[in-house]
């Protein structure tokens, strides 16, 4: 090994491609199976791969082959951090199995220089009746470690994980949590030059995904080790990666320094998340022209410590007597954080005068947490009717934390935590 | 290995340890990779070995009522009930002699060929050489094997006392031959059908059938000299019949030997194991995305 200074390329792949079949396996391959077998005799091209068509789930396709990926080419060198970024169903995953063996592409080449490891899924292989020292050697081995190494990281394991006292009872006796804790120790003590992690950070406690954060960050700088990683947390992301890769429909849209391929990929849900609704929109009394929701530095984005406003423009043609008129604003989870009327500050009830107007309600910065939002619009007759229809001018918008603020526990990456206002303590 | 990258190091034979193309060598068995992992596969012989009995009453003494049970039914059905010759050795211990072969080809053969289906989360969920599983499968089943044997041993020593066998002669010393072809044979059976039913489901349920079926083709519950005639050359071309005979020639003393039928039934194995990984080695690849 004393050419390993120059021999740093340890993963190429190389225009790698992968086809899936929609529908139902099982009903009609037989004979689909045949034909298959039969163009390949004659040395024609596959029937069902048809080429060019996009993963676009959003479009039905003509044929009912898929291409997850598409000519996939890049680099790795020894020791980089690569976050692999994209929206669900953009080839990620796909792109991670390949690379950890447990499929085969349909198309294309893919080396590797070192052991490779993936942790697509923590607890794997863990078998309910073997105890918690049991599973350790077993999943280590499954890993692809040897015998003689998880005994010299045992202690280690055990002890990061902090299920000591239960090591020697079955895990199906152990907490949900507890499981987790040790699939995730084995996985981090692994000692394989190439690391592949698929969101493991989605599972355990805000404490637990810190000590995840912070073992990763050793792994991909102190121990030079190279990883692939592959999150919908661009803070961690951006923090723990120096490179990226940005994948889209299957296909590689940006590849290189970590910064800009975070960007290209938030740049590209902004304009896939609606901002501003502009229209004619209503009934006889009332008209909506415009909503929108926009942070006050429009140059640097929605981030968590600006303040963001949301507008509606419209103009009522007579006095209205009981108008509701307001939003609702909603997690990515899909829990409502807030309810607000443009007339929540009046007690008593005046009809709303025939006017062009335009309200504007402002979320002050640090009061949500990192994820996305949705903002839907409530205006009628109180009791009465809807003037808009639901869901009709609907906004959403992405918060990007780079304060800092609020990322000591990661608040936002935990279910139901969606606001930063707890950061507002008063100093006395 | 292709290599197309130019000049520099990464051209170098050996600098990539793991190249992936859509289409791979058939037969390849990868014997740097398992040897990589032998810790995983002693570790899956105890698994299975510990998970069996872990959650049972009886515990390790299941292994011996198995055999037991069935040594009684069958002398019951066959010997008392039907009649069917058994060249003269004493129904127990020739139904036993049969079974403890049958068994272990059926065992191999069963949870082989649900290998795939039944690993389907540990094997979408990491890589290691999936061929590992079965083999670990046909060496923890020798447990039961030599169970088994043992069992037999104590039924020769019984009736050789009561001078009802001639006993184990030279031909027992073929032991390890019969053993590793009766475990290639229901590992090349088992790898078909596995790399089969990770696209047709079906298959699996002609497994369960088919092993019966196959076993009223065996020399097991009779002898191959009271094998009908009608049927006696299918009976003889059928790879398990040989192994059975000579391993009852051995241990027992009775039923035929021949070196040329063993040697017939060891290609045929060979063919058929071959056949099973190129199988096999095609499903592993894929069998992911239609399992």
């Amino acid at each position: 090994m004393g050419l390993f200074e120059i021999m740093n390329t340890v993963i190429k792949v190389e225009n790698i491609s992968k086809a899936y079949r929609l529908g139902e396996i099982g009903t009609g391959t037989l004979s689909h199976d045949l034909q298959r077998w039969w163009s390949k005799i004659r040395k024609k091209e596959d029937p069902f791969l048809k080429v060019g068509e996009v993963n676009d789930r959003t479009v039905k396709g003509t044929s009912n082959i898929i291409w997850s990926l598409r000519d996939i080419t890049f680099e790795v060198k020894q020791g980089d951090a690569v976050g692999i970024v994209g929206r669900n169903g953009a080839g990620k995953s796909t792109l991670l199995k390949i690379l950890s063996q447990i499929t085969a592409p349909t198309k294309g080449i893919f080396k590797a220089h070192g052991r490779i490891a993936s942790l697509l899924e923590v607890g794997t292989g863990f078998h309910p009746e073997l105890t918690g020292r049991e599973n350790i050697f077993l999943n280590g081995a499954i890993l692809g470690m040897r015998k003689h190494e998880i005994n010299r990281k045992f202690d280690e394991i055990v002890d990061f994980s902090g299920v000591e006292r239960y090591i020697d009872t079955p895990v199906k006796r152990y907490s949900s949590g507890m499981y987790v804790r040790l699939a995730f120790a084995v996985a981090a003590y692994l000692e394989s030059e190439i690391l592949i992690i698929d969101e493991v950070l989605a599972v355990g406690d805000a404490e637990f995904q810190r000590k995840c954060l912070g073992k990763m960050a050793d792994v991909t700088k102190g121990e030079g080790r190279t990883v692939l990683f592959v999150s919908h947390n661009m803070t961690a992301v951006s923090s723990l990666c120096k490179s990226g890769l940005y994948l889209k429909n299957g296909s590689m849209i940006s590849n290189g320094n970590i910064s800009s391929v975070v960007s290209a990929y938030l740049g590209d849900m902004e304009k896939i998340e609606r901002q501003e609704w502009i229209g004619n929109k209503g009934n006889s009394d009332l008209k909506i022209f415009r909503t929108g929701v926009y942070p006050e530095d429009k140059i640097n984005g929605f981030h968590t410590n600006t303040d963001i406003f949301i507008e509606i423009e419209g103009e009522a043609l007579n006095p209205i007597i009981d108008l509701v008129m307001g939003f609702r604003l909603w997690s990515q989870y899909e829990y409502e954080l807030a309810y607000v009327l443009h007339d929540d500050t009046q007690e008593e009830h005046i009809a709303f005068p025939a006017q062009k107007f335009k309200k504007v309600f402002k979320i002050p910065a640090n009061t949500l947490a990192e994820g996305s939002y949705k903002i839907s619009f409530d205006i009628g007759i109180h009791n009465r009717e809807a003037i808009i229809e639901h869901n009709y001018c609907d906004l959403s918008f992405s918060l990007v934390n780079i304060s800092g603020l609020g990322r000591k526990y990661l608040v936002g990456a935990t279910k139901g935590f969606s606001s930063l206002i707890r950061t507002n303590w008063l100093v006395k | 290995m292709d290599n197309t990258a130019g000049t520099n190091y990464e051209s170098t034979e050996n600098y990539w340890n793991i190249v992936v193309k859509p289409v791979d060598t058939l037969f390849n068995l990868k014997f740097g990779q398992i040897w990589l992992y032998r810790d995983l596969f002693w570790l899956l012989v105890r698994r299975d070995f510990v998970s069996f009995y872990k959650q049972t009453v009886l515990g390790p003494l299941w292994f011996f009522l198995q055999p037991v049970f069935t040594i009684l039914i069958y002398s019951y059905i066959f010997g008392s009930l039907a009649g069917i010759s058994t060249d003269g050795v004493p129904r127990p211990l020739f139904y036993l002699a049969g079974i403890t072969c049958w068994h272990y080809f059926a065992e191999c053969l069963n949870k082989t060929s649900a290998v795939f289906v039944e690993n389907a989360h540990v094997f979408g969920k990491v890589y290691f050489p999936r061929i590992i599983m079965p083999f670990s499968v046909v060496v923890s089943n020798l447990i039961k094997f030599f169970i088994y044997l043992t069992i037999m041993f104590i039924m020769i020593a019984w009736y050789v006392h009561k001078n009802e066998v001639k006993g184990v002669n030279i031909y027992a010393l073929l032991l390890p031959v019969l053993l590793i072809l009766i475990a290639m044979l229901g590992l090349g059976i088992g790898m078909i059908v596995s790399a089969l039913t990770t696209k047709y489901r079906d298959l699996a349920f002609f497994v369960g059938f088919g092993v019966q079926l196959l076993m009223w083709a065996s020399p097991v519950v009779y002898p191959l000299s009271a094998a009908p005639a009608k049927y006696k050359h299918l009976i003889s071309f059928n790879p398990m019949t040989p192994l059975i005979e000579t391993f009852r020639y051995g241990f027992l003393g009775s039923g035929s030997f021949s070196w040329l039928s063993l040697g017939v039934s060891a290609v045929n194995i060979i063919i058929i194991s071959c056949i099973g990984l190129a199988f096999f080695n095609r499903a592993e690849r894929t069998f992911i995305d239609t399992v």
